[in-house]
């Protein structure tokens, strides 16, 4: 086995209020209407303030992290799909839509540990917006199911094809087409919830994402350090809070501390892999029941940084004049108003990096090649990921452009949250075939 | 000084012993059975007793294919070092031919496409994805189908002059879609002609995504079937070279990887 430098590392210390964190969002859910709360569910990339003006007692399900969730616990998922199939619906369908709509249909509700609560906890109503094809339909379908189930729950949807702001600001009059949905949508919620609307949590709430996925791209930047302080399989652990509740102070209070740590671990050199000597990025979900492949690649010495996908789905970015990406500057102050609060997330919002490549896949391939120059990536794998055609899509234009700019691309197929579309020991064959023509050897089993 | 390479593929292992990496000694191969170490230690003693050769008089042996790390650090083999089937693949190739760029190995269960680096490295690589559509072990299920021997399967297609599509991306179905053109009175030959040029559209279409760069060369069992090349050539547009014992390109690499491991010692 061959020798390598190693540097020292040690467990985040974070670590367990991450989990906590985590344990509590989806338990609040649950039992929100035992404390007189409202449950709402939607996607992950919905405007999450907006609700957040009905009151403190207001508790989400984001969708996607609900199907990763799922997909982690392979014998859950598994029912999920065949409950899913059995109700006529294709497997071509995204995954975590169909864990979602699985988990409905088995009337289960599964929480972060893998605790399987009886009787799916029905949301008051759902607030979603339309990111892809799946994202349009997913809560239709939802809406469905629960009636069937003599249920009705209101569903609002937000249209935000708008395009996206690579090179010069979006117009105007498309800022306004989405805060005009939004302000509908106050509207709306005041009726079905026969709740008042409270400006000042909207205000609230709005700069709290602002500031919360402001920092966890700061957070991100620091793993341009080497060694890397963090590896994307931890990531997938901090990046998550995000996606549950970007919105709210928790959020924000956690990427705060997390941030002050993992400056810690720069400062001492303090690394994610022991033996790091090659980095990657790889790009969308993960094949979530197969996280071990990280743990593989750790063998033969190679971190995984992150990826577009975990730094640009919560994570705000934007050039700086010299060319860098780097963390999105804050807008100079707190809003103060309805209006302001909404033109100000929108405007934020559509700055999301990960809904570039929707309308430029060249846009996509060039934020790569600016992580992989600034974070010193050596390669990048891409998951031809089966389960989500909103993310894969232009994926072999963008391993195109990786390697017409010079970066090795190792690409695998695979499903983030259907294990029967996922070949470990092909892919892991491949990977070693892979490092091999990198020139890396295994240096342990 | 004398080094083996061992292929241990999914249906033959396939042994090359080198002398100086310049002479080759013997080649021998054997059907992979249920105890691969056993089919393994059978062929590489084959090999090396068919040249009087013992073991210990081999100074360094290195395996590769799907079966190698079976015989990794296990006597009687004691292949020290293991290596994946491309970069045994590109070293082998660019030996026969060192004005490779291209290397196509169809195998028993895999097809690959690799592009050669200046020194016989890899630049970049392609592995089919679970289906054996594009692999050898399509052929023989197709053979079992028409009633057909597997060596008679190519030179039944080149009789044929018909291009009958098949449209079937999985070996299953595609055998399903054999038995209707059957059951259609389609002549044997237009079906065997019919199923190389799937298969060669299958591998053409998965090399093309790692791009097709002059000189190409096919290595594998495949490349012995003379009905595969005409059609690859047409898909890919582009002369093919075939070397003269193809199914050995990846222990020879293997063979010429050990010796350079002994060398570095």
């Amino acid at each position: 086995m061959a020798q390598v430098k190693e540097y020292p590392t040690e467990p985040l210390k974070i670590w367990n209020e991450a989990k906590d964190l985590r344990r509590k969002y989806y338990e609040d859910y649950l039992t929100a209407h035992e404390r007189g709360g409202l449950r709402w569910a939607g996607g992950a990339w919905s405007f999450s303030a907006i609700p957040a003006g009905l009151g403190e007692d207001v508790y989400c399900l984001t969708g996607e992290p609900y199907g990763a969730t799922a997909a982690f616990f392979k014998d859950f998922t598994a029912k999920c799909h065949d409950a899913v199939e059995a109700s006529g619906f294709p497997r071509t369908l995204c995954a975590y839509m169909r864990n979602y709509w699985g988990s409905v249909l088995l009337d289960k509700y599964i929480l972060a540990d893998g605790t399987i609560v009886d009787h799916y906890p029905t949301p008051d109503f759902i607030w979603q917006d339309h990111i892809c094809c799946s994202h349009g339909k997913w809560y239709q379908v939802v809406k469905w199911l629960e009636e069937k189930k003599g249920k009705e729950v209101p569903m609002y949807c937000v249209d935000v094809s708008v395009g996206y702001p690579m090179d010069k600001p979006l117009e105007e009059y498309k800022i306004d087409y989405i805060v005009q949905q939004l302000n509908d949508g106050i509207e709306w919620l005041e009726k079905v919830t026969g709740r008042k609307y409270d400006d000042k949590l909207l205000c609230d709430a709005v700069w709290n994402e602002i500031e919360a996925t402001r920092l966890w791209a700061e957070i991100c930047t620091l793993n341009q350090a080497v060694p890397a302080p963090l590896d994307e399989k931890t990531m997938y652990s901090l990046y998550v809070m995000g996606t549950l509740m970007k919105h709210r102070p928790e959020c924000v209070a956690f990427y705060e501390k997390l941030k002050g740590e993992v400056e810690d671990r720069v400062r001492r050199g303090i690394a994610a892999v022991a033996n790091e000597r090659f980095r990657v990025i790889t790009d969308t979900q993960p094949p979530w029941g197969f996280l071990q492949i990280f743990r593989e690649m750790e063998k033969y010495g190679v971190v995984s940084l992150g990826s577009l996908y975990t730094y640009g789905l919560i994570g705000m970015w934007e050039y700086r004049p010299d060319g860098t990406w780097a963390p999105r500057e804050l807008p100079p102050t707190k809003p103060q108003t309805r209006e302001e609060a909404l033109k100000m997330i929108v405007e934020w919002t559509v700055h999301r990096p990960e809904w570039a490549h929707t309308y430029l896949p060249e846009a996509k391939t060039k934020m790569m090649v600016s992580i992989v120059k600034q974070w010193k990536v050596d390669a990048v794998l891409l998951h031809y990921n089966r389960g989500c055609e909103g993310l894969s899509l232009h994926i072999a234009e963008n391993r195109l452009g990786l390697l017409k700019a010079g970066v090795p691309v190792f690409p695998f197929e695979g499903n983030m949250g259907d294990e029967r579309e996922f070949d470990l020991p092909g892919t892991l064959a491949r990977l070693t075939a892979f490092f091999a023509s990198m020139g890396l050897k295994k240096l342990r089993e | 000084m004398i080094t083996a390479g061992v292929d241990v593929g999914a249906k033959y292992a396939k042994v090359v012993l080198v002398e100086n990496g310049k002479n080759v000694l013997t080649r021998a191969n054997g059907i992979v059975e249920f105890d691969v170490w056993k089919s393994a230690t059978e062929v590489f003693e084959k090999a090396s007793l068919g040249v009087g050769l013992k073991r210990e008089q081999i100074a360094q042996v290195v395996a590769t294919g799907m079966g190698r790390k079976i015989i990794h650090n296990k006597p009687p083999i004691n292949a020290v070092e293991i290596v994946p089937e491309v970069i045994a693949d590109a070293k082998g190739t660019y030996h026969l031919i060192p004005t490779v760029k291209t290397v196509i190995d169809v195998g028993a269960e895999e097809g690959r496409g690799v592009k050669v680096s200046e020194n016989g490295g890899v630049r970049d690589f392609v592995i089919n994805e679970r289906c054996a559509a594009g692999a050898g072990t399509f052929i023989e299920t197709m053979a079992r189908a028409l009633e057909v021997a597997v060596e008679d399967m190519g030179p039944l297609a080149l009789k044929s002059t018909k291009a009958i599509p098949m449209n079937a991306q999985c070996c299953v179905f595609a055998e399903s879609e054999v038995v209707t053109l059957i059951h259609s009175k389609v002549q044997k030959e237009d079906i065997a002609k019919a199923i190389h040029d799937a298969m060669a559209s299958r591998i053409a279409s998965m090399v093309l995504r790692v791009g097709v760069e002059r000189d190409v060369v096919l290595i594998g069992g495949v490349a012995r079937n003379p009905g595969f090349l005409p059609p690859l050539r047409k898909e890919l547009n582009t002369e093919i070279v075939v070397p003269e014992y193809p199914e050995y390109a990846g222990a020879l690499g293997a063979a010429l990887l050990a010796l350079e491991m002994e060398e570095q010692k």
